[in-house]
């Protein structure tokens, strides 16, 4: 019993990486709803993967990360808007990309400088043991903000999600609001992947959500049900990193891709289930 | 829409010459419309007729190519709230987690403050919508455990739901069987008594006889006016390419014209 305790209990950074863990998993539980119910999957994908070379330029400058992090996942969002407005590129075309080239450029700059190639790991795969009580305000600060805007955009999103013509036709402008869930997938990217990573953010967005659409017959339940799932999952995460010397940042999400496959198998004896929309 | 209508009732839509299309395409034009309330209206046509893109214009979701659009008074922007349009497909409504009664009261969701919630009012709406559509026993059921016609007549009723000036219906009977359609008949019956108009787009002759009026569309108006007037053989002629005559509620083909788009 003292093995499933203690590690959290004498341990000052194993304290602060279970709440870095907590705070990811609740913010990605209620913007990866949106992105499972969106079916945004590979955009969300490509915003986390886009502010490797925004970390890699900010670190050259000597400029804050999180403010490089940001600068990358605006150039993502900014450049599929530019292809598709300006090409016949459907749009995950465009996503692929820039998703690509972004991650390149990191790879690129991380290389050019000597003071960087040690740090690539860092970023790509987070240092959740490293987090300081610094970023835990930052998480606590993006996280409230989430939760707000969430709330204040409840209702559009859900008509969103549901028909972004609907949206359109009763004046909540579905355009408008697919921005909105584009910019908190970046934001939460950007707060959470200095503990978690730049690659494996997008798991904490992504397998949480996916399990309780599983499960839950209501959106708001569904977004409890991911964050039970992505705090427990971090918590074994945790756990085995401790006590077998794994990568922290990679065994919570792996955690979370294996509790969403044993519920899957789970729900699947029982009857075939349907997760994310048919197409964007 | 309705020349001969009484004019001392003020109309719910008006549309003037209007031009509509999407991605710089317009697909017909010069539209002249006019629908006093508590009348039916149903544009027929054949696929690429133009149906659903004036339904989309006078809902909101294409902006006219040309000429001026107004619902209940003022621009459709401003009007909607008075609108309810029911789109004709849905691919995510399947993939969401929600219960029947959390889908027909989405179509309340703009009568409230952002943070309010559900009221008396929407309450009593919501519920006297599931039981006009005959879905009320389903309403605690997951929207995606249900047939497609279960799927199609909650639809319908988040559309009722909303209590509309101007409901706008793309092919409403698709899906239904004749039970569903009886019902969704009936409710239109009832929209319409309580003084909406009800625009329909559809390919179902039979559904057309029963409204007020018949647009008949093929890039153009081609005729407007009382089933009777509108759905002769040379009209359909015209609008279809094949010759086509009436037999109670079906269309029967009666000689290949030199465009062959089919008929339905």
């Amino acid at each position: 019993m003292s093995q499933l305790v203690d590690p959290f209990l004498d341990n000052v950074f194993m304290q602060r990486a279970l709440l870095a863990g907590i705070l990811v998993s609740i913010s990605c539980a209620i913007v990866g709803t949106y992105v499972v119910l969106r079916g945004m999957a590979f955009v969300g994908d490509a915003l986390a993967h886009g502010v490797l070379p925004g970390v890699a330029g900010a670190v050259i400058v000597g400029a804050p990360v999180m403010l490089g992090a940001a600068a990358g996942a605006l150039a993502m969002i900014a450049g599929v808007g530019f292809i598709t407005a300006k090409s016949r590129l459907s749009n995950d075309s465009a996503i692929g990309l820039l998703f690509i080239g972004l991650l390149a450029l990191g790879v690129v700059l991380v290389s050019s400088s000597d003071e960087l190639t040690g740090d690539l790991d860092a970023i790509l795969f987070g240092e959740f043991l490293g987090v300081s009580w610094s970023d835990l305000l930052v998480q606590t600060i993006g996280l409230a903000v989430v939760a707000l805007v969430c709330a204040w955009a409840a209702r559009p999103f859900l008509l969103l999600c549901f028909d972004p013509d609907l949206a359109d036709a009763m004046g909540f402008g579905a355009r408008r609001h697919h921005r909105l869930i584009l910019a908190l997938v970046a934001g939460t990217v950007v707060v959470s992947f200095q503990a978690v990573g730049s690659l494996l953010v997008f798991g904490m967005l992504l397998a949480p959500a996916g399990t309780a659409a599983l499960v839950t017959r209501r959106i708001g339940s569904m977004m409890a049900v991911a964050m039970l799932v992505g705090v427990v999952s971090t918590y074994i995460g945790l756990l085995c990193s401790y006590h077998f010397d794994l990568a922290a940042g990679a065994s919570v999400v792996l955690s979370s891709v294996v509790i969403f496959f044993v519920v899957l198998v789970a729900r699947s004896l029982r009857r075939p289930v349907t997760i994310g929309a048919h197409h964007d | 829409m309705s020349a001969g209508a009484s004019h001392q009732t003020p109309p719910a839509l008006v549309a003037r010459r209007l031009d509509v299309g999407y991605e710089g395409r317009t697909v017909l034009r010069g539209i002249d419309a006019f629908a006093t309330p508590g009348r039916s209206i149903a544009l027929i046509g054949p696929n690429g007729s133009g149906k659903s893109t004036l339904l989309r214009t006078f809902a909101g979701l294409l902006s006219p190519v040309g000429g001026a659009l107004e619902v209940c008074g003022h621009s459709v922007a401003r009007a909607s709230k008075r609108i309810a349009y029911l789109n004709q497909f849905h691919p995510n409504a399947m993939a969401l987690p929600l219960r029947v009664l959390d889908v027909v009261h989405m179509g309340r969701l703009d009568r409230r403050g952002r943070f309010s919630r559900r009221r008396a009012e929407d309450h009593a709406a919501v519920s006297e919508a599931l039981d006009r559509m005959g879905v009320a026993d389903l309403a605690g059921e997951s929207l995606r455990d249900l047939s497609g016609g279960q799927r199609q007549r909650v639809f319908l009723a988040q559309i009722l739901a909303r209590g509309a000036d101007v409901v706008l219906l793309d092919e409403p009977t698709s899906g239904l069987d004749a039970v569903g359609r009886s019902v969704y008949l009936d409710a239109i019956d009832v929209e319409t008594a309580r003084g909406a108009v009800v625009i329909t787009a559809t390919h179902d002759v039979a559904e057309a006889s029963r409204c007020d009026r018949v647009m008949l569309l093929a890039g153009r108006l081609i005729a407007d006016g009382p089933p009777d007037e509108v759905l002769t053989p040379e009209n359909l002629l015209t609008t279809f390419g094949v010759g086509l005559s009436r037999a109670g509620d079906h269309l029967m083909v009666t000689d290949h014209g030199h465009h062959d788009h089919g008929h339905h």
